[in-house]
């Protein structure tokens, strides 16, 4: 019971935190171009209004339509059980390991690809498409990272995390290919661009197009929590940090600011990649991804060598 | 007299002959029966409907005939215990599977299918023949157990070349890259329970041959023979999917996705071999576990695919893709289970397909942590292809179902579709069942398939322990892994009705239908959705390198300003077929040309032909 309490209350903590690193995300990027720009808490304004509207769904789609947002959310909320973001448990560690996580994403992308198709429009044809490209070619390099941490540690399981040795180049090197896969995860420049309703270049949105109130709401929401995970993910690898002795006030506050400063250190590298770099040509991703693959190999070469 | 008696004799020691020295039902025995009975029995409850309608009742029997001497002769090849004898179930199952797949006769690519196949197969049975006589000059017999003794004191070099040949017979069969040509023109052609049968088992039979032969007879002492099938399977599997998501034809795609989980199930097998060689036993019968699981997974959810592509194809009368769309609404329960195949092909939890993925994938994890340097970083890269090949996979039937089932029919042929019959729905139905139990019951199939393991290995596997309890399977590692698919599919669920909850939490919700966002052109048809041939666009630029695209467009104007009509082309090359087999087929007819100035017609000529036979066997025979 007690196991499942402390679920419950890291997916509560996910809903009330992630949507913040996008609204800070957006808010560095605006400031970094000298703009003003909406504040760090338009995520939530977002979400609320989104709540409370109503929805429009085509006439062509079918129940896969209907039943995708649930879908996409119970998967991106089941691989956020897996990771021990808040709070350094492993209840959950017995539903399954790293490998796992990788399929559970896979779940909610296969459902959302399908819903694209579904209204019969060509700009859920065209997200779809470039979704599953994308996914496709970044799934050996989510594996090669889990192989380092693997060698690292011995186990696959997600207290793997604790074993890792602080900034080694094998650690370091991973962290990059899984920024990289990062940045094409969560639709981020220079792969995707989540700012923009051009058909010509969109790729998140453009699966996600059709849908409204919510339905979109949730969608929204399962994709900031993916975000999130991905970038405790990258944090965790380059800063490893073990649970707290919990020895006096000043250093459990001092370990929490620490904590999320990593979280936040990630995301405003996000931010500072997309205003730096232009979008690249969609058929370009794969050379990217083919990088982050090459940095993968990389980094389990430094593992074995045990740097 | 003597002669009769002899004969009669020899009759009644024929009856003395017990029946068990023919067979043999050890645990890897009945594993490779459980496989075929359970795809065998779905096809055949499938078929009644499939078959009633199309065929003359005449067929329907001579169908019957075939489909039941082809379950016998499967079920014969993975039970007798003598070499000789396989090799004539195997010939029997060959051919009664060719004249399956020939069995529309009025198609002409159906005889086409048939020609290729029936040469491809006899080729790979001619290397099994090789590997068997060399094994029968060194034990005399060909009883598997006497072989199996009599590999042990085989020299290293003929051990090799058996190995080589029996890779090659049962390659061809299994459809290993670049042994696969004949798979995606035979499998589609047979009736779609047959194509089931073939892909979900036929193809199967191959795997056993391997274990039976390489594992259990010859015993692997080599660690080069797991490395050489690794290698084959990683590029079966890449080809396999990449092929696939190229292709429109249903079940043509299916065929090449059986190519890339053949691979799958290599990957297992080859690890299992390289294991044994570097005598690692507890992994090495984990990987075959994992080999093993996945083999009767593909099993389920390839027959299942292969049944629901037969209602497609009946229901419309095409196997094109782009023909079809809309079919969710026309045939919802073959979408239904055409989705749960789909998903579980694609490795999605907590479907049978995510699970012994996983399984391989933690296979080579942990062979990597006790192997030496550089097999580390080959096993890791296995691992990774792996990790691709799945992305591929789920990204080819993101396509396949999406095209064929959702949206708009993209023609007539799919607007007048019409759900299947009730035995056609039972037998896909029982399928889908399957695949989701294999997926939630993973624990203790895998304490099952311990057993078959450890018999293809010689291995006691009693002492091992492949599962903690009843609910949770973990490798035994240091500090543990573990999945449970009954526990993740129930988070799954509680997460999913979570979502529902905060969805209705707001209160009663206003929901319009309305038309599907079109730039407010207000006539969205049919043609403006995506196509297969697009949704692969991004891949088969990606993969140019290996797939040699060549389009071709052609513009009809009225005037410079106004094009009339516009055609698109495009198509990849089949590099195995351009550059292997069409020069070796060139060269076969070449010479078949040449030597056919032999015989001209005339009679005299041949008089001249038979005088010159005998006058040269004459002096055979005085001089020798």
């Amino acid at each position: 019971m007690m196991k499942i309490a402390v679920i419950i209350l890291q997916l509560v903590l996910f809903i009330v935190f992630a949507p913040f690193l996008s609204g800070l995300i957006a808010k560095i990027k605006n400031n970094v171009r000298m703009r003003r720009g909406p504040s760090v808490f338009q995520p939530y304004y977002n979400l609320a209004k989104l709540f409370s509207k109503g929805q429009a769904v085509s006439e062509t789609a079918s129940w896969i339509f209907k039943v995708t947002p649930f879908v996409v959310f119970s998967s991106m909320f089941a691989a956020a059980m897996f990771i021990p973001v808040f709070i350094f448990s492993t209840s959950a560690h017995y539903l399954g390991d790293f490998l796992a996580v990788i399929f559970i994403f896979s779940l909610g992308r296969f459902f959302l690809a399908l819903a694209a198709l579904d209204t019969g429009s060509s700009f859920g044809g065209m997200g779809s498409s470039r979704e599953m490209f994308i996914s496709s070619l970044a799934e050996p390099v989510f594996c090669l990272v889990i192989f380092t941490l693997f060698l690292q540690f011995g186990s696959t399981d997600i207290a793997a995390f604790s074993g890792i040795h602080p900034l080694s180049a094998s650690s370091v090197v991973a962290a990059t290919a899984l920024f990289l896969v990062t940045i094409a995860e969560t639709s981020r420049i220079p792969v995707d661009n989540q700012e923009t309703h051009l058909e010509l270049t969109m790729i998140h949105e453009a699966m996600v197009l059709e849908y409204s109130g919510r339905s979109l709401a949730l969608l929204e929401m399962a994709a900031y929590v993916k975000q999130m995970i991905f970038f405790f993910l990258v944090a965790q690898i380059i800063f490893p940090i073990a649970a707290p002795g919990l020895s006096g006030l000043i250093p459990s506050v001092l370990w929490i600011l620490w904590y999320s400063a990593r979280i936040i250190i990630v995301a405003a590298l996000a931010a500072l990649v997309e205003i730096s770099v232009a979008k690249m040509r969609l058929f370009r991703v794969a050379d990217f991804l083919g990088f982050a693959f090459i940095l993968g190999i990389i980094a389990v070469v430094c593992a074995i060598l045990g740097v | 007299m003597r002669f009769f008696s002899f004969y009669r004799g020899y009759a009644v020691k024929m009856i003395n002959i017990p029946l068990k020295q023919f067979f043999l039902f050890d645990p890897l025995s009945l594993f490779f029966l459980s496989v075929i009975f359970v795809v065998s029995l779905p096809a055949a409850v499938y078929s009644v409907g499939y078959l009633r309608g199309g065929y003359s009742s005449a067929k329907i029997t001579l169908s019957w005939f075939l489909f039941f001497v082809f379950i016998l002769s499967m079920a014969l090849v993975v039970t007798v215990s003598n070499a000789l004898v396989f090799l004539v179930f195997w010939e029997i199952m060959s051919l009664v599977s060719y004249f399956l797949v020939v069995f529309d006769t009025n198609h002409e690519r159906s005889v086409q299918a048939g020609m290729i196949y029936i040469v491809m197969t006899h080729i790979g049975t001619a290397f099994l023949t090789a590997a068997f006589l060399l094994m029968y000059k060194h034990a005399n017999s060909f009883d598997f157990l006497a072989i199996k003794n009599a590999c042990q004191t085989m020299p290293a070099q003929t051990r090799n070349i058996i190995f080589i040949l029996l890779l090659i017979g049962f390659g061809t069969k299994a459809g290993i890259v670049p042994l696969h040509l004949w798979l995606p023109y035979a499998h589609p052609q047979a009736p779609s329970h047959i194509s089931s049968l073939m892909s979900g088992v036929m193809i199967k039979t191959a795997i056993y041959g391997l274990i039976r032969f390489v594992m259990f007879i010859l015993g692997v002492d080599s660690s080069w023979w797991g490395i050489l099938i690794l290698i084959l399977a990683v590029i079966s599997c890449l080809v396999g999917v990449i092929y696939a998501l190229m292709e429109h034809d249903l079940k043509r795609l299916l065929a090449y996705h059986s190519v890339e989980n053949i691979g799958i199930i290599l990957l297992g097998v080859g690890l299992a071999m390289f294991f044994l060689s570097v005598n690692m036993p507890y992994l090495a019968v984990f990987s075959l576990i994992a080999g093993l699981y996945h083999l009767i997974n593909h099993a389920i959810f390839k027959g299942l695919l292969f049944l629901c592509a037969g209602s497609v194809y009946k229901a419309a009368g095409t196997r094109d893709i782009e023909k079809l769309g809309g079919l969710i609404k026309k045939m919802p329960q073959t979408a239904v289970c055409f989705l749960i195949g789909a998903m579980a092909i694609s490795a999605l939890p907590p479907l049978n397909g995510f699970v012994s993925e996983w399984l391989t994938l933690q296979a080579f994890f942990l062979g990597a942590a006790n192997a030496a340097g550089g097999a580390k970083l080959f096993l890791g890269l296995c691992a990774a292809m792996l990790a691709l090949t799945s992305g591929l996979a789920a990204a080819c039937f993101v396509k396949a179902f999406g095209i064929t089932f959702l949206a708009q029919p993209r023609s007539r042929y799919a607007e007048n579709a019409r759900e299947v019959s009730l035995s056609m729905k039972a037998g896909m139905f029982f399928l889908a069942a399957l695949t989701i139990v294999f997926g939630l019951a993973a624990a203790g199939i895998m304490k099952l398939l311990a057993k078959a393991a450890g018999a293809a290995t010689g291995i006691d596997t009693g002492s091992m322990s492949f599962s903690l309890n009843n609910f949770i399977l973990s490798p035994q590692v240091s500090r543990n892994t573990y999945l449970s698919t009954p526990l993740l599919a129930l988070a799954l669920a509680a997460l999913g009705i979570a979502g529902f909850g905060i969805y209705m939490a707001f209160g009663r919700q206003k929901a319009i239908a309305c038309k599907t966002w079109d730039c407010g052109y207000y006539k969205l048809s049919p043609r403006n959705e995506y196509t297969a041939t697009a949704f692969s666009k991004p891949l088969r630029i990606a993969f140019s390198f290996f797939l040699l695209p060549y389009r071709k467009t052609r513009k009809i104007r009225e005037s410079f300003y106004l094009v009339k009509s516009f055609t698109y082309e495009t198509h990849t090359t089949q590099v195995f077929k351009k550059y292997i087999y069409d020069p070796a087929l060139a060269l076969v007819l070449k010479s078949a040309k040449s030597l056919r100035r032999m015989q001209p017609g005339s009679i005299h000529l041949y008089i001249g032909y038979i005088f010159i036979t005998v006058l040269l066997l004459i002096i055979f025979m005085r001089k020798f």
